[in-house]
């Protein structure tokens, strides 16, 4: 069923518009003079919120330990193929020694990272996280390819509950 | 009677003198426009809730305490970078074109504001006891002169909408020229009732200055006039082409109207057309309603001060012209646009009828009192 809107009749101050376009003109006056929400972004940098999903990093474990042990499964999983590890041995004599991989290089390309977060759902290790940050800049484009050194100092720590490597090797001194 | 100043016996000096004053009025008008342009970006942004231009500025000048940091927080030297763009960009003339009309289109759209500026009396002085405006040329119509030079403005447009050769600024300038018609009349007869007034006061009734002198150290004019005073105005705002009536250009249907097909310096000459086009509509508003360079209604600069008196009127009267163009960019960004069928409407059955009848009822009245 149509409805018929009953149109108010507009009194005749109403119809000159003159009274709209001041009290128009008020609001706009209290805008003029109240806060502005521009964020002033270089010199101010906004509040990261929770759970924000930036640039993937590697992390290390509380021990200091690089969690990434080269399975190269989010290399696979990686859909815009950003990520290349070079897989190589943990040297001999480094008391890490028996989990036998770790990455020789790792590098993730941030002009080709679409920020989907596979890699950190497909990482068997948690060595692999969204960080924080989300203005990445360089001049070239090989500025924008980081390398494992760099995505571990960016990463930083993130506490491991399980600590599944020491159990591990704490079985096998047993 | 003397209607123009003389500096000097010998008229060779008279001349430069006069030269000279006519380059600094054009340079005022120019910074005027050029500022207007600043203060238009930043009260559209303050009152969008932004900051504005605030972060050009040019090396060495910024690093001077405090004026650095103003100038750049201020968008100034945004200025510069605008007007430096337009001077250097490349200034490419589109092969459809009519070259001739498409080259003077600017120019027609800039000179008449200038040409307006040398009848604008921006304050007054006084030799031999006798009130003269500070303006480059006092003449005896500079009202009429004011008005007419004012509304050739609009052939900038259509000359530049014609000789674009292509549909947007077509219509553009066919929406100006209704649009100018219109409003011109509007204006004109606005101003009657004002005329008349002056006529009975005895002064030269066509000349800006002598209303202005009228309304000095008395009630000014847009008290005694309302009516008139709000139509003036709000043909001012059709004549500028300013937002709420920029059907000229409308960048919502027709890109960017008539200077669809210009760039770099020849679209900065429209522009500062423009925006001078609002500094001078602004200043002659001011000289007819708003008591010229008085600072209060009812209240003057005393000639017996002098040449005090006199830096005081300009100033007055440039200070008042600051807060007139700053109503003209609160106004664009208060009230939304017209269509164009509604500004149609609002000058043929509103404001012309309008501006007749107060003008008929002023006649019965003064001659009934
Ligand atoms: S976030 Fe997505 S695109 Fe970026 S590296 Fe991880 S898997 Fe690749
Ligand atoms: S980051 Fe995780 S998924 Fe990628 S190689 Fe290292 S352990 Fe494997």
């Amino acid at each position: 069923m149509a409805i018929i809107v009953e149109r108010k009749r507009l009194s005749f101050w109403e119809r000159t518009y003159l009274p709209q376009i001041l009290s128009g003109l008020y609001i706009t006056l209290k805008n003029f003079f109240a806060p502005k929400v521009t964020l002033e972004y270089p010199d101010q940098q906004p509040v990261i919120p929770q759970g924000y999903r930036g640039a993937p990093v590697l992390v290390c474990d509380s021990d200091g330990r690089h969690k990434c042990v080269s399975c190269q499964l989010c290399e696979f999983v990686c859909p815009s193929k950003a990520i290349k590890v070079t897989p190589s041995a943990i040297p001999e004599d480094s008391q890490y020694a028996f989990i036998e991989k770790g990455p020789a290089d790792f590098q993730i390309d941030m002009s080709r990272c679409i920020y989907c977060g596979l890699c950190q759902e497909a990482c068997p290790e948690q060595a692999i996280f969204m960080g924080s940050e989300f203005s990445i800049n360089a001049y070239t484009r090989a500025g924008l390819v980081r390398h494992k050194d760099d995505l571990y100092k960016i990463g930083g720590v993130v506490p491991d509950k399980i600590m599944k490597w020491q159990k591990i090797k704490e079985r096998e001194a047993k | 009677m003397q209607s123009y100043h003389i500096f000097s016996d010998c008229a060779l000096i008279n001349g430069a003198i006069y030269f000279g004053l006519s380059v600094l009025c054009v340079f005022i008008i120019m910074a005027f426009a050029g500022l207007s342009v600043v203060a238009e970006r930043k009260v559209c942004a303050y009152i969008q809730g932004r900051w504005g231009p605030n972060r050009t500025a040019i090396a060495v000048v910024e690093d001077i305490p405090f004026v650095g940091n103003f100038l750049k927080k201020n968008g100034l030297m945004q200025l510069a970078a605008d007007g430096l763009k337009f001077l250097l960009k490349e200034d490419p003339l589109p092969k459809h074109v009519k070259k001739i009309w498409y080259m003077l289109a600017p120019v027609m759209a800039l000179a008449p504001v200038l040409i307006v500026a040398g009848v604008i009396p921006f304050g007054v002085y006084w030799q031999d006891g006798r009130a003269y405006p500070v303006s480059i040329a006092n003449i005896d119509i500079s009202l009429l002169v004011a008005l007419a030079v004012g509304g050739l403005g609009v052939y900038g447009a259509i000359m530049a909408g014609w000789s674009s050769n292509s549909k947007y600024p077509y219509l553009g300038a066919m929406r100006a020229a209704a649009q100018v018609i219109s409003y011109e009349l509007a204006m004109g007869l606005s101003v009657l009732p004002v005329i008349l007034m002056a006529s009975y006061n005895g002064v030269s009734a066509l000349s800006i200055f002598e209303i202005a002198k009228m309304q000095s150290g008395d009630v000014w004019l847009c008290m005694l006039q309302p009516l008139s005073a709000l139509i003036f105005l709000v043909a001012l705002f059709a004549e500028t082409n300013r937002l709420p009536f920029d059907m000229a250009e409308s960048e919502t249907d027709f890109v960017s109207g008539y200077h669809t097909e210009y760039g770099s310096f020849k679209f900065g000459l429209f522009f500062v057309g423009e925006y001078g086009h609002v500094v001078v509509g602004s200043a002659l508003f001011i000289a007819l309603f708003l008591g010229g360079w008085d600072p209060l209604p009812g209240c003057d600069w005393p000639s017996s001060w002098g040449i005090v008196s006199t830096l005081l009127s300009v100033a007055t009267f440039l200070v008042k012209v600051a807060f007139m163009v700053v109503f003209f960019i609160w106004i664009r960004w208060t009230v939304p646009r017209f269509r164009n069928d509604q500004v149609m409407t609002l000058g043929w059955k509103c404001l012309v009828p309008l501006a007749a009848l107060n003008f008929v009822a002023y006649l019965i009245y003064t001659s009934i009192a």
